[in-house]
């Protein structure tokens, strides 16, 4: 039996509208349908803050506020603190990785990805389904 | 008195660049001058060999730049690469999307097939949303290309600005246009190549068959 809310409400976070649409769609077919989407951390920290989340799924290189940006944002927010939060990116220095780490990020994913790799990070932070 | 070192120094300077204010280069020269006592005649005349000699070089130089038209790169082709890149980036989203609408709709149809066969679908239409992120990718490499392209732009119009700005382009004949491959090939027909036109630019479908009175 999943351990996982499948309609959780998930935020997936990119400039790339096509990104967007794959990552809904790859969610879609892992059993998640209540998705949201913002193309940039600006948008999504607003509707973060007017609406309650159990993931964001975030790129990096957004602008003006940035991946990691809004992920200091939701840190620093007492409501937001406790946020699962992934970075999916094709940021893949070392220093971006420990950046995002010290950061207070959940997990970290490289593009370009495949089903089969968000299935298992999301199984991570959440737990099994 | 007249100094007859400072005067030829003057008359050298203003020769080599003819952009220079009067005043700056009296101010440049009067400091120079102020270095040498009324004995170094011989040192004068060695310096002022120097400087004939690197305003020389630079006057050289400038020829030689503006031979390699720097100004056709600022106008031209820097402007028109970062043009055909941004359209890729338009272009190629555009096509994912097509392509992603087309597998939302057989992701759709895979629901009523057989288990089977849906799995099959299923699994063949995720790959395809997997390879559609190469659309994310390669925008973010080119918009690094675009953005390293803007950065030779500001440096070539720095290089422009500090050779006299406007006036900085060929003086003769010699400074042809440059051609419009880089591989040297030639072709008759090179100044019809004019390859993919950008969005909104060239003729419709509809505009070619009129011209040519196709239905």
């Amino acid at each position: 039996m999943s351990d996982v809310d499948m309609n959780m409400p998930i935020l997936i976070v990119d400039d790339y509208k096509t990104m967007l649409r794959i990552v809904r769609n790859l969610l879609k077919q892992l059993g998640f349908n209540n998705v949201d989407e913002a193309t940039d951390g600006s948008s999504a920290l607003q509707k973060l803050r007017g609406k309650q989340y159990s993931l964001v799924i975030s790129d990096w290189n957004m602008e003006p506020m940035s991946g990691l940006q809004l992920l200091k944002e939701c840190r620093a927010d007492a409501h937001l603190k406790d946020l699962s939060f992934i970075m999916v990116t094709a940021e893949s220095k070392t220093e971006n990785v420990i950046a995002a780490k010290q950061a207070g990020v959940n997990n970290y994913i490289v593009k370009p990805f495949n089903a089969a790799t968000l299935k298992k990070k999301l199984i991570a932070v959440l737990g099994n389904f | 008195m007249t100094n007859p070192v400072r005067e030829e120094l003057l008359d050298k300077l203003k020769a080599f660049d003819s952009n220079a204010q009067d005043a700056d280069l009296e101010a440049l020269v009067d400091s120079l001058l102020q270095n040498f006592g009324e004995d170094a005649i011989e040192t004068n005349h060695k310096l002022l060999a120097e400087i004939g000699s690197v305003a020389s070089y630079i006057h050289d130089m400038k020829t030689q730049l503006a031979s390699l038209r720097p100004d056709e790169i600022k106008s031209d082709f820097l402007p028109t690469a970062a043009d055909e890149l941004d359209a890729i980036v338009g272009a190629t989203e555009q096509a994912t999307h097509n392509i992603l609408s087309a597998m939302e709709t057989l992701e759709e149809v895979a629901g009523n097939l057989e288990a089977d066969a849906s799995d099959k679908v299923n699994d063949a239409v995720t790959q395809v949303y997997e390879a559609c992120s190469f659309q994310d990718i390669t925008g973010q490499r080119i918009s690094r290309v675009v953005n390293a392209l803007q950065h030779v732009e500001i440096k070539v119009d720095k290089l422009l600005n500090a050779f006299g700005g406007e006036e900085f382009v060929p003086e003769n004949a010699t400074a042809k246009s440059t051609p419009k491959r880089a591989d040297g090939v030639e072709r008759p027909d090179e100044d019809l190549l004019n390859g993919p036109q950008l969005p909104g630019e060239g003729v419709s479908q509809d505009d070619i068959d009129a011209l040519m009175g196709f239905d």
